[in-house]
């Protein structure tokens, strides 16, 4: 069994009217079954509303399943008793830089999981010193989050989930609100994390580009697993992605017209260069 | 314009002040309001003064910086001002039509602006110099035997960190949501209170809205991070008193003394 | 009838040791009817720019003037100003605020001293403008998606009828199909009204497909101000900066190193897929 694995897990919830009747009944996931091998880079991919931040508030335990089950490192996350556990195996990266820092200097709130765990102060700092060096932070340790970039504070959000040494690290879409600059640098951390820490990632995201990166790549729809695959097999079907709200990157996009027109190119390009190639330069 | 509150605002440098265990600063903080309303006479405002200035400056934040601080209760202070020179009973010094101004008016405004600007710039040190996470550390580690009486030491102590930390946040926003209104042909400066205070209603319902989001999110997050109250938390920055702290705790009491001495025994 | 910016600085924190320069000696000239894509990332100065437009910000130094009149004279009607130069700010959160959609969009009109009639009337025409169908009117703004709540805040802007719309980052957090139908509204309406639209954005490749020219701006500067194809040219200095050109046109440049006869300027993928079947076919 993987590090994260997911049993036909359903979330409903329950509308309400202003008067607190109840309008109707949302299944924002709908029968999901996932297993996320630890050490891999796995994104999950959907526009807004189509299921994936409800997914991933299910592996760090803030929601449970209404039906199935959710296991994290072998724990069913609807166990009470292993709540702390899984959360601390678990770490979770929100969209909003400015609604997860606690801590008013970028120590102080990488600091802030270590010592909710109950880790000895002298470690604390040592995981704090390891942690911020590990996504390129570690000059800004004595800094206000105020001042940093919005891509910075991310790399300070995503060094205190490190500081708890998670196996796995679940980024809900950690750059919606940056600009390029931005999504790149913290895009550039996750990776060094998978490839270097050998940290499970889960990256959210709506933007294509990010996920050329991951091993494997599952796309909502409607609460359900619409798509699953490697970059390439999903890049492949461009009619498909369109028609779930999302768009491929201008150099698959450009192959895939040619192709249409007759040329005889392969599906799912992803870089300038394959076309080049495949175009017999 | 909202940037100029630096009132609980943490000013970044290495200095001895910055140093100093948090309890301490507290400690120094209550005895020199204390001493502000002991004294009442030239000499000792100028041991305060004296005082101030040698921690001010001991800490390394720029003057000015302290002083864009004030800005934000001119207001106040003129109240303060304009009651107590119009409305001393005693010796007349001069009179405009009916409004006379007395020796007792001047002395009393005078003083009250000079606690005032003194109170403000005293509490700003501390906050100036002392992260909000270092303050509420020192205020729970202080207040810590109370837990024994059933008071939620640690929540109370984490709640206003986290209000501080939010405090230059939702400013901005204020900024950002009164610039996006008045593109909007809205009007927060004309009209009467009445229509000054409907005029909020454009600013206030964001930025509310902002708020509790903010709170829900801040709330999840903590929570995703195995926050669960103090019971089971170490301290990255644990609180131990060094031999500096003990030798400012001196100084402090040293000074409330010589200012009990001037107030009220020799003059 | 235009928008001139003449020599027009603007430090922040001035006579401070935290002193900045948000813009240094910019000078444009914006006639009527064009749509301009303003392009920086975060911190080049754009966003100060189009705040200096409608007199929200004063410049320290220069001048601006709407229609001939320098906007920050003492008896300038800013109010007036601000109804015909139009701001949408990044996050409709900030402006949303009334119990439903229709009195939100009213808000501005009636600001400007309307009759409830007119106000109304432009309201509803508003609306109908950014594609929000009458089943919202009477809903809570807050129970909107991300696109619509982006349309609502729009539409609050147009009701009162400028003639220069500002759309400050309006795709930022909505989905790859979200962002495409809000930048397609946004061209048509351009199109039904002819009024000057400057859309200011992080990503080239937004805008390349609708503007007839691209301001650049890199550290309180413009750096590029020309026709997108222009721009583009500068493909490799764009990337210096931390700003890339589109995709498209890094694809061109590598067809044509590798010895295939394509137009290097072309922007948009339906002109790169054709020049590419004829530089392939008469080979």
């Amino acid at each position: 069994m993987g590090i994260i694995k997911t049993d036909n897990l359903v979330f409903e919830y329950i509308r309400r009217d202003e008067e607190g009747n109840v309008e109707g009944i949302t299944r924002a996931v709908d029968e999901v079954t996932l297993d996320i091998k630890q050490g891999d880079f796995v994104a999950i991919l959907g526009h807004n509303g189509s299921g994936k931040s409800t997914l991933a508030k299910h592996i760090n335990a803030i929601l449970y399943p209404t039906e199935g089950t959710v296991w994290v490192d072998g724990m069913d996350t609807s166990d009470e008793d292993k709540l702390w556990d899984i959360r601390q195996s678990a770490g979770m990266v929100f969209q909003n830089p400015d609604n997860q820092i606690i801590g008013q200097i970028v120590e102080e709130d990488v600091g802030f999981g270590p010592e909710n765990l109950g880790v000895p102060t002298k470690e604390i700092w040592e995981r704090m010193e390891e942690s911020l060096k590990a996504v390129g932070m570690y000059e800004f340790r004595k800094h206000s989050p105020n001042k940093l970039s919005g891509g910075q504070k991310q790399r300070v959000s995503i060094a205190g989930v490190i500081a708890m040494h998670p196996k796995c690290i679940v980024l809900d879409e950690p750059t919606a609100m940056l600009d390029p600059n931005g999504r790149k640098e913290v895009i550039r951390a996750v990776r060094a994390l998978n490839d270097v820490e050998n940290i499970t990632v889960v990256l959210i995201t709506h933007y294509m580009e990010e996920i050329i990166y991951a091993n494997k790549v599952f796309v909502m729809d409607g609460g359900k697993v619409a798509m699953e695959g490697t970059p390439r097999e999903i890049f492949s079907q461009v009619e498909k992605l369109k028609s779930l709200r999302l768009d491929v990157p201008q150099v698959t996009l450009l192959a895939h017209e040619l192709k249409k027109s007759g040329l005889p190119l392969p599906d799912g390009i992803l870089t300038k260069e394959e076309l080049v190639t495949a175009l017999g330069l | 314009m909202l940037r100029d509150i630096t009132l609980g605002q943490y000013y970044q440098t290495d200095s001895v002040i910055h140093r100093l265990d948090p309890r301490v600063k507290l400690v120094a903080t209550l005895i020199f309001i204390i001493s502000l309303f002991l004294v009442d006479n030239f000499i000792g405002y100028a041991v305060a003064a004296l005082f101030l200035f040698m921690v001010i400056k001991l800490s390394k934040v720029p003057f000015k910086f302290m002083v864009r601080g004030m800005k934000a209760i001119v207001f106040l202070l003129l109240i303060a001002v304009v009651f107590n020179l119009f409305f001393t009973p005693g010796e007349v010094v001069f009179s405009v039509w009916k409004i006379k101004v007395t020796k007792e008016g001047i002395y009393l405004a005078a003083f009250m602006a000079i606690r005032l600007v003194f109170l403000i710039m005293g509490s700003s040190v501390m906050t100036l110099t002392t992260t909000p996470n270092q303050l509420t550390d020192g205020l729970e580690k202080l207040l810590s035997p109370l837990k024994k009486v059933k008071v939620p030491v640690h929540e109370i102590s984490m709640m206003m960190s986290i209000a501080l930390r939010f405090i230059p946040i939702l400013l901005e926003e204020t900024d950002k949501i009164m610039k996006a209104q008045i593109a909007r042909g809205a009007d927060f400066e004309s009209g009467n209170l009445i229509k000054k205070a409907k005029s909020l209603v454009p600013l206030l319902v964001p930025l509310f809205i902002s708020a509790f989001r903010r709170a829900n999110d801040l709330a999840t997050a903590m929570e995703a991070r195995c926050y669960r109250g103090g019971d089971f938390r170490t301290k990255m920055k644990p609180l131990i008193y060094q031999k500096r702290d003990r030798l400012a705790y001196l100084v402090c009491w040293g000074y409330l003394l010589l200012c009990i001495v001037i107030g009220k025994i020799l003059f | 009838m235009s928008i001139i910016l003449d020599h027009v600085n603007h430090i922040y924190e001035e006579d401070t040791a935290m002193a900045f320069p948000a813009l240094t000696d910019i000078n444009l000239v914006i006639p009527d009817g064009q749509f301009i894509g303003l392009i920086g990332h975060t911190g080049s100065g754009k966003s100060t720019l189009v705040q200096h437009l409608n007199g929200l910000l004063k410049p320290t130094s220069g001048a601006i003037y709407y229609n001939g009149a320098d906007i920050n004279d003492e008896d300038y009607n800013k109010k007036e100003l601000r109804s015909k130069v139009g701001l949408v700010f990044q996050y409709p959160e900030h402006q949303l605020f009334e119990i439903d959609v229709f009195s939100d969009v009213c808000f501005g009109p009636k600001n400007l001293g309307l009759s409830k009639k007119e106000v109304e009337l432009r309201a509803y025409a508003a609306l109908k403008q950014v594609g929000i169908e009458d089943e919202y009117f009477y809903q809570s703004p807050f129970d909107l998606s991300g696109g619509q709540k982006r349309r609502v805040a729009i539409a609050g802007v147009l009701a009162m009828k400028p003639e220069v719309l500002i759309l400050d980052e309006p795709t930022a957090g909505l989905d790859p199909k979200g962002r495409d139908e809000i930048l397609d509204q946004i061209a048509k309406l351009r199109e039904e009204t002819g009024m000057t639209v400057i859309l200011v954005s992080h990503s080239m490749e937004d805008v390349a497909k609708y503007v007839d020219r691209i301001i650049v701006m890199n550290k309180s500067r413009i750096l590029y101000d020309d026709e997108p194809r222009e721009v583009f040219k500068h493909y490799k200095e764009l990337e210096e900066v931390g700003l890339a050109a589109p995709q498209i046109t890094y694809i061109m440049q590598a067809l044509k190193q590798k010895g295939l006869s394509v137009d290097t300027d072309i922007t948009t993928i339906d002109e790169a897929k054709n020049a590419i079947l004829s530089a392939i076919r008469s080979k």
